[in-house]
């Protein structure tokens, strides 16, 4: 075990340092000065130069990847150009949104996805699978950034129930959730019919294996059997992708707060790309790869510490 | 909710206090966040849009048409010879941390703006001052190198407001300035809260408080004006959505000037637009009024110069450029052209220009010049276009005020170098007499306009969507701002 | 055949039919605006209408639909050459050194949020199809090559291939020779769920004006341009959203129904 952890984790480490140097090089090819962008089309060669030197940009690049990585280990993530504020308060602030954002959408998603998929599982062939399949079907299809468009058509401008967008803050928690309502909506669709055809098939997988038979040869129906022994067996997969979607739903909001202008982390990418705010890209996408790359860490080692054969398999 | 409850207790109250019941808080919409609250060190527009006027105030400043008028100098000498002006300071100023205006902060202010290390975008506005003096507390006196016809114009600017030493370091995301508005909050990404200066020195602002917002998605913005999320939007993204506005009776909307001259800019040494012969083709297969239909749904006004049809001075020229396929044709076969030519259009982000761009494209098709689209942000733009002269054509709006004397410099962007321009340019700048000035203008305007410098487009309108019971809205933009100050409800 | 898979291959069929058309001929032509005429409703000269410039929606959505599909076609294309080579080369190595590196490469790959990847390839490189093609293709390697692996790793341990070794085949020969030709099945199923998610991927990126410029039509772009006219003109904003819900639909319809087809233990669990 612990070597099979310190072999992790010297991937882990190897894996860090590799997407560091990519989104670092990646990053800084990127045509467009900064300076040039912050000043606008009057500005003259000296003031350009004075902000060049401000920010930073007069230093070799090796120099500048090292101060990055460096402040980055001392939770240093260097000072946002445009805004002119540390990127980690930043961060901070854009987190408040992204992540409720995100647990909003993934709660709604497995309350529609499970008994969703439960259901058609257990009316298998049935009216209500053949009618829940084509609605996850259609679910998957559609593009969600239509649907939100649409959505805010009928809820916010016709009906008017909710905002159109934009976020209030969490000193009143209700409105806080009623904005994030219909973006949550937006991004939990897809991820919901996904989740329900997974819910559906690992349950069926589950009814075939010997354990079932048995329990149903014991005299329990096959619903019985689907509810005592299936069900619990078949949520391992089903929050292994759960786990996968929720890194997607934190960096995959970015149309959604575009469309709903809510000040996450999506829309700070897309405005700081735009801006050839650099700095702030390089740290958010790196804390972005890092945060899945420690989940998937931490669930190889669950994974192991549950299941001794992996270990040895690797 | 919240706005509900509010207002709820507003009405209250006034039925109480038998008083009025106007609403005293204003939300406001604008496209862009500015990113930094600092109008002496960027070139952001938005910066300008949420804080000129409202929170930072210079020596003079612009009114709601454009004119010049007094703000922190109630009044100013100029010398005979037009070099030294001598600025009698407002009294009783104080900036919003409590320490007061005086001639020490002008004095900072400019000194700060041209010094070495200056980041300010618009340096060139004051190039010419050679010495800032401090008279006494209330007086301050400039020194310019030669006499400056537009000086007073110049320190209307936002780039020029009067920032004072005390507060000068945080000034990026606590801008201290002496205007009606005190700024309060910032969550960045989302809103910015201005609240009333009870201490300002001149008339105060009606509103108690006023909430900007930043909604760049024409969606966004659409949705966010019918739900009534914010009160008024200035800058409103979508011209296709103003005649809704426009028959909902709860709205009323605004349309008005700017100073964008919207042009197809065309790289003058970049063959085969070193021709004058093409340009002139490409300037008869453009039809304008496709263009202000289908890519402004009918905002804009065709202008055949270089010059915003509103001024005084504007001579009308669209006769030298009118839509006129066959003769395009004719004017590209003289070039030797006549099967046409591949070249490259590079748009900005803007609508009217990626839209304007898609119809320019399609017209020039026409007389058989294939202009190949690309779409770039604005640092690309800045970079490839700007920088770089990269380009055959591009389409952007020149939102400066008064600017046709960037024709006069060879090295701008377009590459347009004409010797006889030049001179015009450099005996207007020594003409002080009105009719002599008109007169150099409109000849200036002539040139560029049979020279075919770029294609001149139309005149960038600004619309601005507010609830009906708005009151004191600049109609017009003559420069990137939304003043307040005089902003009220009514009953 | 199950009714998903044909009503699948009946919707996939129309558009790559509308698309095949559209290189031969289409009912306007989309590069000569008419703004005059903008904003029609459907009609007998416009069946799907116009959009804000006036020009025939019809016309359009059969030009996004080649473009649409080149685009995902290509992607997925680049995913499959470079993943299943890898993920064959990984399955027949495995444990060694190479294989671990691929394997934490794809994981790499996995890690990067994909959006965000595109949007920074598009400033690199400026946006057109090919970008979009690439952006697309890059994170469909991982997919294949972690497929290509799982499913050929049991094959390793068959008969058939412990025969061939003996026969001193090379583990290249085995790969290609009999390893691959067992996965195929998988690989089209794949393909084809991979190939339902460019469509999507392309119309996001063409959305937010990173895919192919125009003149060349795209869904995503369509509906970009028509977000602003909802209100106005609903045809402009429903008909592209229409064909991307019903392309995806489609495919996934088919990757179930062969899904279904191909695989034998699903079907015995049904009989």
């Amino acid at each position: 075990m612990i070597r099979y952890t310190f072999a992790r984790l010297t991937s882990l480490i190897i894996s860090l340092i590799v997407a560091s140097l990519v989104i670092f090089s990646v990053i800084e090819v990127i045509p467009g000065d900064p300076a040039s962008f912050m000043l606008g089309i009057n500005a003259r060669e000296d003031t350009l130069a004075a902000l060049r030197s401000e920010m930073g940009l007069d230093q070799p690049l090796a120099l500048r990847y090292f101060d990055w990585v460096i402040g980055m280990l001392q939770g240093d993530f260097g000072n946002s150009w445009t805004y002119k504020t540390p990127v980690s308060e930043l961060i901070a602030d854009r987190i408040w949104v992204s992540l409720p954002l995100a647990i909003y959408a993934l709660i709604l998603s497995t309350l529609i996805a499970f008994p969703a998929g439960i259901l058609a599982a257990s009316r298998r062939g049935g009216v209500s699978d053949v009618t829940i399949m084509g609605a996850t079907q259609m679910g998957v299809a559609i593009p969600n950034f239509w649907f939100a468009m649409i959505m805010v058509l009928i809820f916010a401008i016709n009906l008017r129930w909710f905002s159109a967008g934009g976020f209030p803050g969490w000193s009143d928690p209700i409105q806080g959730l009623k904005s994030l309502t219909l973006p949550a909506i937006s991004l939990a669709l897809p991820q919901a019919a996904i989740l329900a055809r997974i819910m559906r098939s690992s349950l069926l997988d589950m009814l075939s294996e010997d354990f079932i038979r048995t329990a149903r040869a014991k005299g329990l129906t096959r619903r019985q059997a689907l509810w005592r022994h299936a069900v619990r067996n078949a949520l391992i997969p089903v929050i292994t992708i759960i786990g996968l979607q929720f890194s997607f739903l934190l960096a995959g909001g970015i149309i959604i707060e575009q469309i709903f202008f809510l000040p996450g982390l999506g829309r700070l990418i897309f405005q700081a790309i735009s801006a050839r705010d650099l700095i702030v890209v390089e740290s958010v996408v790196m804390l972005l790869v890092f945060t899945v790359i420690i989940v998937n860490f931490a669930v190889d080692i669950t994974y192991a510490i549950v299941d001794p054969r992996l270990r040895r398999k690797s | 909710m919240h706005k509900l409850l509010l207002s709820v207790t507003v009405s209250t109250f006034a039925l109480i206090a038998g008083g009025t019941s106007a609403q005293t808080d204003i939300t406001v919409a604008i496209q862009l966040e500015p990113p930094n609250l600092d109008p002496t060190g960027g070139a952001a527009q938005a910066i300008d849009s949420v804080l000129y006027s409202n929170v930072f105030e210079g020596l003079t400043r612009f009114d709601g048409d454009g004119a010049v008028v007094p703000g922190l100098a109630k009044d100013w000498d100029i010398s005979g010879d037009g070099t030294v002006y001598t600025f009698n300071l407002n009294s009783g100023v104080t900036f919003h941390d409590g320490t007061s205006m005086d001639a020490e902060d002008v004095k900072f202010s400019l000194d700060r703006a041209r010094s070495e290390d200056s980041t300010n975008a618009q340096k060139g506005l004051f190039a010419g001052i050679t010495d800032v003096t401090v008279i006494d507390p209330m007086i301050i006196k400039v020194t310019l190198d030669q006499p400056n016809g537009s000086f007073l114009f110049n320190m209307a600017w936002g780039d020029a407001v009067i920032v004072a030493a005390e507060s000068i370091e945080n000034i990026a995301s606590n801008p201290i300035g002496t205007g009606a508005f005190e700024f309060s909050d910032w969550v960045q990404g989302d809103r910015l809260e201005l609240v009333r200066n009870d201490d300002y020195w001149g008339t105060p602002a009606v509103l108690e408080t006023a909430t900007f917002r930043f909604i760049s998605d024409p969606t966004a913005a659409f949705a966010a004006v019918m739900a009534e999320d914010v009160d008024v939007f200035v800058g409103f993204p979508a011209p296709e959505n103003l005649p809704q506005f426009e028959a909902d009776s709860r709205f009323q909307v605004l349309v008005g000037n700017t100073e964008g001259e919207t042009i197809l800019s065309t790289n003058n040494k970049m063959p085969p637009f070193d021709n004058l012969l093409v340009r002139k083709a490409v300037a008869h297969a453009i039809d304008r009024q496709a263009i202000i239909d289908g890519a402004m749904f009918g905002y804009g006004t065709p202008i055949g110069t270089h010059f915003a049809p509103h001024n005084p001075d504007y001579v009308d020229l669209l006769a030298n450029s009118p839509y006129d396929p066959v003769k395009a044709k004719a004017f590209l076969a003289e070039a030797g052209f006549p099967d046409g030519f591949t070249t490259t259009l590079k748009l900005p982000p803007p609508s009217y220009a990626r839209r304007g761009g898609e119809i320019i494209a399609s017209q020039l098709r026409q007389i058989g010049i294939n202009a190949e689209i690309s779409n770039l942000e604005w640092s690309q733009w800045l970079d490839e276009v700007f920088k770089a002269k990269d380009f055959g054509l591009s389409i952007v709006s020149h939102t400066e005020p008064m600017d046709i004397g960037i024709y006069a410099n060879p090295e701008y962007y377009f590459q347009y170098d004409n010797a006889d321009f030049q001179a015009l340019m450099v005996e207007l700048n020594a003409t002080a007499d009105p009719a002599g000035r008109t007169a150099l203008l409109a000849k200036a305007q002539k040139i560029i306009s049979e020279d075919y410098v770029n294609g001149y487009l139309f005149e960038l309108a600004v619309a601005t969507v507010a609830k009906a019971g708005v009151r004191g809205l600049w109609v017009n933009q003559p420069t990137a701002a939304v003043d307040l100050t005089v902003v009220s409800w009514a009953d | 055949m199950s009714r998903g898979l044909i009503i699948g291959a009946f919707l996939t069929l129309i558009f790559a039919l509308l698309a095949c058309v559209s290189l031969l001929w289409i009912p306007y032509d989309i590069e000569t605006f008419q703004i005059p005429n903008k904003l029609k409703t459907p009609n007998w000269d416009n069946w799907l209408g116009t959009d804000h410039f006036g020009r025939d929606i019809l016309s359009m959505v059969m030009m996004g639909a080649r473009t649409s599909i080149a685009v995902a076609l290509l992607a997925v294309g680049i995913g499959m050459v470079i993943g299943v080579p890898l993920g064959l080369f990984s399955a027949a190595r495995r444990g060694s050194f190479l294989d671990e590196f691929i394997m934490r490469g794809n994981d790499l790959i996995f890690a990067f949020p994909s959006l965000v990847i595109a949007i920074l390839i598009t400033a690199v490189f400026g946006p057109s199809a090919v970008n979009a093609i690439v952006a697309i293709g890059i994170f469909n390697i991982p997919v294949f090559a972690r497929l290509t692996r799982a499913a050929a790793l049991p094959l390793w341990e068959r008969d058939f291939v412990l025969s061939a070794r003996v026969c001193g085949k090379s583990e290249t020969r085995i790969s290609v020779e009999h390893i691959f030709p067992n996965i195929m099945n998988l690989m089209i199923v794949q393909g084809t769920i991979q190939f339902s998610l460019g469509i999507l991927a392309e119309a996001s990126l063409s959305y937010i004006g990173l895919g192919a410029q125009p003149p060349t039509a795209s869904w995503g772009r369509m509906l970009a341009d028509a977000q602003t006219l909802v209100s106005i003109a609903p045809h402009v904003a429903l008909v592209p959203g229409f064909a991307i819900l019903l392309m995806v639909l489609g495919l996934n319809l088919m990757g179930d129904g062969l899904r279904d087809l191909f695989d034998p233990r699903i079907k015995n669990d049904r009989t």
